[in-house]
């Protein structure tokens, strides 16, 4: 950026009175990090992301922080901490006002922590005895605040897969208070998590938005007992986390190609996911060699994080697009997730970029063997005309046994998350158990995450995050939580209230001028 | 086994019929002729009149040699109008099943499923049918863990819900009315079956459901809705009750020029069945 352009830019975000002094700050960082040279590329890696067709996410030119960090609290409640200057909690006012303190110092993209913990075994020692109705009272400034201090829907909470006074005050506290933060996620074990708490979430989901559902035993099985649902359904090793997040827009790799459909899987696509492989290896060295961050990190000195448990991402979007664009090519007007032989393409392709992610070597990734984990990327606000990550495009997705048919046999190969989110008909609020029933379903068949919304509330579900209808309303005023900003942009772009009414609310997208903001997802 | 049945539709996903979510198989064909019915095009059976060949844009319909309508569902694009336009309260688009062909069509959605109900139509109407699906079903060990629930009318003789007894979970009936003219005048049959059946199905320990649906000014006096209360509880004030208000959605012309009941119209019934004894009051 050249620097007349940097003051301009700089002189309009210090005006901006619909920005908070915070978001001032954050942006104006953001700003100071593009007048820095980025890490260096190939020519053809610095035209493919010039190009769009690979995206570094906005992060900025000079990664200095990772992008997701999942510190282990469990372990910094059990041994103090010194850097905090605070002992091993011994009561639950003690352990929540640590965990209080210890948010405003975990790092993020963002600048927020992106997890809280897994809330419900965190805090257990501390609970026991108490009743629901203990709990919630404890909790429920504490919930308040999250909201007030950490303003970012990117934070998240997970609670499961076993029942506990602590996961009931979390959808309890849900319900009640109706707030953006933090998101939570519900861990669902077919053996473990009874109907009745499973019931209980999907009550919540009624009201505030809130919980997702993620699928206990198969992210076990890939990622180990000891993982959490981050910012927008990113999967993560607990004690570890993800250096950066770059992905690949299918849809414009195929607009960009010239060959046939052989010609995009054996040229284009080998050629590309090298391109953003190239891309992650020149962010993850800045990170870790050249701004050496994990070397002076508090985290890293208490154990409560440790390098050999961090990997990169590697996300996909425009899935959608892509396999139209594909079929046209070859005469055909299926559409992904309304075809068969779209369907088959669709997972032909994400099979393949699998295949070639799961090849490439990469550093100081070694909590998957050296490679990047495979992400289903749910969009940023700037995304215009393009699906998030392998959905099938809004407005164009069958009823939901079809939609949960077409898009579960992509999920297996997401160990860091994919999202699709369905939008139930508002009959459903006197049938949960119905709910239950389909979310059961859609574990049973091989769905690694699944979300849904009711048109009924007051939650619009943007990318993984939420957003406020009735904030949405006045955001020409500006808005306390950043992220909410994030939905507005997303859905002037892409209109994902345009959702097809009978099925639940989700838009994903990002905004005109992320390439300051870089909303995480 | 060999019965096929005449089935109007099967809808995977429903969370409106029964507990949970349901697969819902709909049956062309009805004892009733009632003037509040939802989906009227079910209570008839073709008689291959040929008046909705010309209403169809897509060309899905023709007329076979024999003269009988003949429907392409992959020319169907699903705009209903041979429907709307029936003269006879049928549809084109009904088709003969087997019980392995109804088994197919569950298959697939039955990880996602806490039963099945058959509704219609009229169900009962097609007894055999159901008795040797629900064995089937039964039998089977993929499908044995779903519930088989029924949505009758309740006009079946007792015979049938006794062949029905060792393979039907839950039966789910509507009640039109108590008095025996207005039921007359609501369905055109009388209402001795239905009484009989709501006794029978209670006594085996089948019944999940009765439902009111209730027409204002038609039956939804709070006199004839206290001898309905009582006549329920009489049988068993724990009988699940569902108290639906009227709504003209899907109704034929005839019965949209009754209103729907207000929300405190809906209060008033529930509460003249509380005040009648019985517990388990769902309003909708």
């Amino acid at each position: 950026m050249e620097m007349h352009e940097l003051r301009s830019v700089g002189r309009s975000l210090i005006g901006d009175h619909t920005l908070t002094y915070h978001q001032r700050v954050a942006r104006l960082a953001n700003l100071a990090e593009e007048a820095l040279d980025a890490p260096a590329v190939s020519d053809a890696c610095a035209a493919a992301l010039n190009k769009r067709i690979i995206c570094d996410m906005f992060e900025g030119h000079a990664p200095y922080r990772a992008r997701y960090l999942l510190p282990d609290y469990q372990l910094a409640l059990q041994q103090g901490s010194q850097y905090l200057e605070l002992d091993a909690p011994t009561d639950l006012n003690e352990a929540l006002w640590f965990l209080m303190a210890m948010y405003t110092q975990v790092p993020s993209i963002t600048g927020y922590p992106v997890y809280l913990g897994d809330l419900d075994n965190v805090l257990a020692p501390f609970t026991v005895g108490m009743t629901v109705g203990e709990v919630v009272s404890a909790l429920r400034p504490f919930w308040r605040a999250l909201d007030r201090i950490l303003p970012d829907a990117f934070v998240h909470v997970n609670i499961g897969p076993d029942d506990s006074v602590m996961a009931r005050a979390v959808l309890q506290l849900e319900r009640e208070l109706k707030q953006v933060v933090p998101n939570v996620t519900l861990k669902v074990d077919p053996n473990r998590t009874p109907d009745d708490l499973l019931l209980d979430a999907v009550r919540t989901v009624f009201e505030s938005g809130h919980p997702h559902f993620v699928n206990h035993e198969m992210m076990v099985s890939d990622l180990g007992d000891r993982y959490g649902v981050v910012s927008c359904y990113n999967s993560l090793p607990i004690g570890g986390g993800a250096h950066t997040l770059v992905r690949l827009n299918l849809a414009e790799l195929v607009r960009n190609q010239t060959g046939d459909v052989e010609a995009f899987f054996d040229v284009a696509l080998v050629q590309y996911v090298e391109l953003a492989s190239e891309l992650i290896e020149a962010r993850v060295r800045h990170l870790v060699e050249d701004a050496r961050f994990y070397d002076h990190l508090w985290l890293i000195d208490e154990g409560l994080i440790s390098l050999d448990k961090f990997s990169a991402m590697f996300g996909v979007f425009g899935l959608a697009e892509a396999v139209d664009q594909l079929m046209l090519m070859q005469g055909l007007s299926g559409t992904y997730g309304n075809d068969k032989m779209a369907n088959e393409l669709s997972y032909r392709i994400t099979g393949e970029v699998a295949a070639l992610v799961a090849n490439r070597p990469l550093p100081y990734c070694d909590a998957n063997s050296g490679r990047a984990f495979l992400h289903s990327q749910s969009g940023i606000d700037s995304d215009i005309g393009v699906t998030a990550g392998t959905r099938i495009a809004v407005g164009s997705e069958p009823g939901v046994y079809e939609h949960i048919r077409a898009v579960a046999p992509h999920h297996y190969l997401f160990e860091s998350g994919v999202s699709d989110v369905f939008h139930l008909e508002s009959t459903a609020r006197a049938n949960p158990e119905s709910v239950v029933d389909i979310i059961r379903g859609a574990f049973r068949e091989g769905m690694r995450d699944f979300t849904f919304n009711l048109d009924s509330n007051d939650f619009i579900r943007i990318t993984g995050y939420l957003v406020r209808k009735s904030d949405l309303e006045h955001i020409a005023d500006g808005a306390r939580h950043a992220s909410t900003l994030l939905g507005a942009a997303t859905e002037a772009a892409s209109h994902v209230t345009w959702r097809r009414p009978k099925r639940m609310v989700s838009h994903e997208r990002a905004s005109a001028p992320a390439a300051l903001f870089g909303a995480p997802v | 086994m060999s019965a096929t049945a005449l089935v109007c539709d099967i809808v995977r996903f429903s969370s409106v019929d029964g507990p949970g979510n349901r697969c819902v198989v709909f049956f062309q064909g009805c004892n009733f002729d009632c003037i509040a019915c939802h989906n009227p095009y079910t209570i008839n059976v073709c008689n291959n009149c040929g008046e909705c060949v010309g209403v169809c844009e897509s060309g899905a319909l023709s007329l076979t040699s024999v003269g009988d309508v003949l429907w392409d569902p992959a020319a169907c694009v699903g705009s209903d109008s041979c429907v709307s336009w029936c003269p006879h309260d049928s549809t084109p688009k009904a088709r003969h099943m087997s019980v392995p062909q109804v088994l197919d069509q569950i298959r697939g959605p039955a990880p996602f499923l806490s039963g099945i109900t058959l509704s219609g139509g009229e169900a009962t109407q097609q007894s055999v049918f159901v008795a040797e699906l629900f064995a089937a079903m039964k039998s089977d060990h993929k499908l044995n863990r779903l519930t088989r629930f029924i949505d009758s009318n309740g006009a079946a003789p007792q015979s049938v819900w006794l062949d029905l007894e060792p393979v039907v979970d839950g039966v789910m009936v509507d009640l039109k009315a108590l008095d025996p003219d207005t039921h007359l005048a609501m369905t055109g049959h009388s209402n001795e079956e239905v009484l009989a059946s709501i006794k029978l199905l209670s006594s085996m320990g089948k019944l999940a459901e009765v439902r009111l649906l209730l027409l204002p000014g038609v039956n939804d006096s709070p006199d004839a809705l206290a001898r309905t209360g009582a006549w329920l509880h009489d049988i068993d004030p724990l009988i699940r009750l569902k108290v639906i208000g009227f709504r003209c959605h899907g109704v034929r012309p005839i019965g949209r020029v009754i209103g729907e009941p207000n929300p405190e119209a809906m209060d008033g019934y529930a509460q003249i069945m509380r005040d009648a004894g019985m517990s388990r009051i769902i309003s909708i």
